[in-house]
């Protein structure tokens, strides 16, 4: 019998960055899935928007425009922090991650702070109306999105910090980056939705 | 390839490997992937096939609850004015009959066999996030406990299992039993969900060297279409069902029309998962078919390219149907119309994939062993229960026949015919895989034909049935309807088809110890599962091996390339590039652990306790976070390290602080 050729692969890299790695694809997964339930979040607003003459009903106001859009405003100008933390991850700069990792989770923890006062000035509570309902849902789905980066954030941080430093804890830092960004973009497409619809369209 | 066979040392290690050697590595390759012993080991292991094989042995103990609950129906429906069942269980009876063969049965199942047989197939060691796959079955497994506990204590559901609104909403459905089936349906989301993740990124990133997407087998390109469905249709249903939920507890009006709710809205959410949910289930289906037909008539399968883009379309246009369900409801006509095309339009792919099969049949020469058979009984049974669905893409006919008996055949036909006569084929195909040993040729004889007669006696009927008016979802109806012999004939049927399913048990029990012993390939197939022994060892492959061709088995030639270079030691897994499977990286798997299981036990804690508070879900989340970040807390560091080239050059460009700290 002839033997098999063989083709050596022990001087591969052990790990990589991007769509090269296994956590990029479970990270898209995700992104994926949850952007799934926004878009089904977002037609189910206008799915009960048709059903009613009003919008927001009769006696309610529209969200009070302050607070979500200094929300809005704080969460666009993480991305840069965010950002280059990635950056600094995918080239192992260990002082670069921990400081660009802290300044975005001082943002996530100012965005999350303002988040009460959001909740608070929505003008309708969850059990008034299908409208009060279907928009607390809408916030209610960001601020779970909000609060488990924060946390994964955190963790990552910590580790950054007691080790073991390796190559793979830069690429989940590189995807933690990654999922930041997704919750930026869909946070811009409720504000419009939430905020802005009512008073444009 | 041709870059990575330039690396090929044709000399260096060809020949020297001699018997010892291989001996010795097995022992450590064995002592790297195997599961732990005992108890311990059973509870933290992380193993594709044990985590497969328990997902496909409870699966398959869901099928039988929900057969056994069928029977209690056909038993009660045998004569008219019956009272075996009262009308409250009969409710809570085909609830869950529903619940458990679409939520609890036919999707895991699908899942649990992708799950032990793609990283075989597509040649690699392990699936994708092995711990998470841990996770995945223990949160479906717990989910099922849940549901047939509350059933046991009467709090079953009982609103069907679409749950419409608004019986199954707070004012028509109160107490508990609809919160059950809604939290149930948060179980086996987050499972199919995470599940779907594994096999995508295995698909697409651990395939064996020279397996381009153009040589991926067919049922792994079903296994990647059924996949990235379940992203899209169940995110959807686990919306829907916690807006119910929300309704139910906390007085939300997302389906309440007093206060501008609707319920139109919950039968849109949940057939855009329900429609999308018979593909993701008949899909992989296919893939068996694809599988078996080949092997039995010897032969490569006729118009590959043509069956992946039907499976693809298939996937595409099962999105584009949900309203067919609905077409009583009273939508606009305009809708109505686009609807009716679109699901005639899907009957092309299908039709498409039927002709390929016939043509690999009809060129090639068949030898009509028992999964053989099953495929031939999928072809007869999916075929006329399509012919029904055509017929119900008409408005009209759909509205006569709609709540009828009839829709009941027509669904049966699809899914008994689309999904478990493949799923027995597929059972009896790689049961000398999972086991090592053949089931009885006898016994899967006449399993097939109590099951295939046994279920057309069952089933048929009730087209005849539905046509003279009966409805669904009766407990029982009076002897002047006129439809008692029929009913008592399908009876018959189920009691057959039953006597069919306990002949595969016997089977399976008698054949796992006393079957022929099966060898690496009892049927001479191509694909790369058969390349190593039956059953596998946990590491699946002494070497990992590279693909020359399509049917890889067939065509390759006896000096064909393996992989050498992973350490036996560390549990190192090769990755590829997505398109044509060149060797890019080495990514080190974790070892087995306990978190998955304390995960799923915390986050079944969340849900369950949530149906009574909706503070569960606050103080819930401590301990699941808790476990997510014990499973996260790295234990200890990589064995290798070896940054990739671009991380090299950016660090060259740094100064020398970072390598000091990390030093």
């Amino acid at each position: 019998m002839t033997e098999p050729q063989t083709i050596d692969v022990s001087k591969l890299p052990t790990y990589a960055f991007g769509h090269r790695a296994l956590t990029w694809w479970a990270t898209w997964s995700m992104i994926f899935m949850e952007g799934t339930m926004l878009a089904i979040l977002v037609v189910s607003y206008f799915f009960l928007r048709t059903a009613v003459p009003q919008w927001p009903p009769a006696h309610t106001d529209p969200p009070y425009l302050l607070w979500g859009t200094i929300n809005t405003a704080i969460i666009l100008v993480s991305f840069v922090p965010n950002h280059l933390a990635k950056k600094a991850a995918e080239s192992l700069d260990l002082r670069g991650v921990r400081l660009w990792m802290i300044v975005t989770l001082v943002f996530g923890f100012a965005f999350a702070a303002i988040r009460i006062l959001e909740f608070k000035a929505l003008n309708v509570r969850w059990d008034q109306n299908a409208y009060g309902s279907i928009v607390w849902f809408n916030m209610g789905f960001h601020t779970a999105h909000v609060l488990t980066d924060i946390a994964d954030t955190i963790v990552l941080i910590v580790l950054m910090y007691v080790g073991p430093i390796e190559g793979k804890r830069f690429v989940d830092v590189s995807e933690n980056s990654i999922y930041w960004n997704f919750v930026i973009v869909i946070w811009l497409l409720i504000y419009a939705v939430i905020y802005l619809g009512p008073r444009v369209l | 390839m041709s870059q990575s066979m330039s690396q090929t040392d044709q000399s260096a290690h060809a020949g020297k490997l001699t018997a010892a050697n291989e001996a010795i590595e097995r022992r450590v390759l064995e002592q790297t992937w195997g599961d732990k012993p005992g108890l311990w080991g059973a509870l933290t292991s992380i193993n594709h096939k044990t985590i497969g094989k328990r997902f496909i042995v409870t699966a398959f103990a869901f099928f039988i609850l929900g057969g056994i609950l069928s029977l209690l129906m056909r038993i009660q429906l045998a004569r008219p004015e019956n009272h075996f069942l009262g009308p409250d269980l009969y409710n809570q009876i085909f609830t869950m009959h529903g619940t458990t063969m679409m939520f609890l049965f036919a999707v895991p199942i699908m899942e649990a066999m992708a799950v032990y047989l793609v990283p075989l197939m597509v040649g690699t060691r392990s699936i994708a996030f092995p711990r998470l796959n841990a996770f995945g079955y223990w949160i479906y497994v717990f989910g099922g406990i849940m549901i047939y506990v509350a059933f046991v204590l009467n709090v079953g559901p009982d609103a069907g299992w679409f749950a419409y609104v608004p019986l199954a909403g707070p004012q028509y459905s109160p107490g508990k039993r609809v919160d059950f089936w809604a939290q149930l349906i948060t179980f086996t989301e987050v499972s199919a969900l995470v599940v779907a993740t594994e096999l995508i990124t295995t698909i697409f990133k651990l395939r064996a060297p020279g397996m381009s997407l153009n040589r991926i087998p067919l049922y792994v390109w079903s296994v990647l279409v059924m996949a990235f469905m379940v992203f899209f249709a169940m995110p959807t249903i686990a919306l829907a069902s916690t807006s119910l939920i929300l309704d139910r507890l906390v007085s939300t009006h997302f389906f309440n029309p007093a206060e501008g709710g609707d319920p139109i809205l919950w039968q849109h959410l949940f057939w855009f998962f329900g429609h999308p949910e018979v593909y993701i289930i008949f899909i992989p289906a296919t893939g068996f078919v694809s599988s078996i037909i080949p092997t039995f008539v010897r032969r490569p399968v006729f118009g590959y390219t043509a069956l992946v883009l039907s499976l693809i379309s298939t996937g595409f246009i099962g999105f584009g149907l949900w309203v067919h369900h609905m077409f009583a409801a009273g939508l606009p006509r305009m809708g109505e119309s686009f609807f009716t095309a679109a699901t005639m339009m899907v009957v092309i792919p299908s039709g498409i994939q039927i002709f390929c099969w016939i043509a690999t049949i009809w060129a090639g020469r068949p030898i009509f062993k028992t999964p053989f058979l099953f495929a031939l009984g999928f072809f007869f049974v999916f075929i006329l229960g399509g012919m029904t669905g055509v017929m119900q893409a008409s408005v009209p006919l759909d509205l006569q026949v709609h709540d009828t008996y009839f829709v009941v055949a027509h669904f049966h036909y699809v899914l008994i015919g689309g999904a478990v006569f493949p799923i027995f084929g597929a059972f009896y195909y790689w049961f000398p895989k999972f086991t090592g040993r053949m089931l009885s040729e006898a016994m899967g004889k006449l399993n097939f034909w109590l099951m295939f007669v046994g279920f057309n006696l069952a089933f048929f009927p009730m087209h005849y049935l539905g046509l003279k008016g009966m409805p669904r979802r009766v407990y029982t109806y009076p002897a002047l309807a006129g439809w008692a012999s029929l009913n008592l004939l399908a009876t018959a049927g189920g009691v057959l088809l039953a006597l069919g399913v306990l002949t595969f048990i016997v089977n399976v029990f008698v054949s796992r110890r006393r079957g022929a012993l099966a060898g690496d390939n009892p049927w001479n197939a191509a694909t790369l599962e058969w390349a190593t022994t039956s059953p596998p060892p946990s590491y699946n492959f002494f070497r990992l091996p590279t693909v020359a061709g399509r049917d890889t088995l067939w065509v390759q030639p006896e000096d064909q390339p393996v992989i050498v270079g992973l350490r036996t030691d560390v549990r190192q897994v090769l990755v590829t590039k997505m398109l044509d499977a060149e060797p890019d990286h080495i990514e080190e798997f974790p070892k087995p652990t306990i978190w998955p299981l304390l995960t799923a036990l915390a986050a079944t804690g969340l849900f369950i306790a949530s149906i009574f508070t909706p503070w569960a879900v606050v103080w819930g989340s401590i301990p699941v976070g808790i476990a997510l970040i014990g499973w996260f807390w790295p234990k200890e560091k990589q064995k290798d390290e070896r940054p990739p080239e671009e991380v090299k050059e950016n660090v060259a460009k740094q100064d020398d602080a970072y390598l000091e700290e990390v030093a």
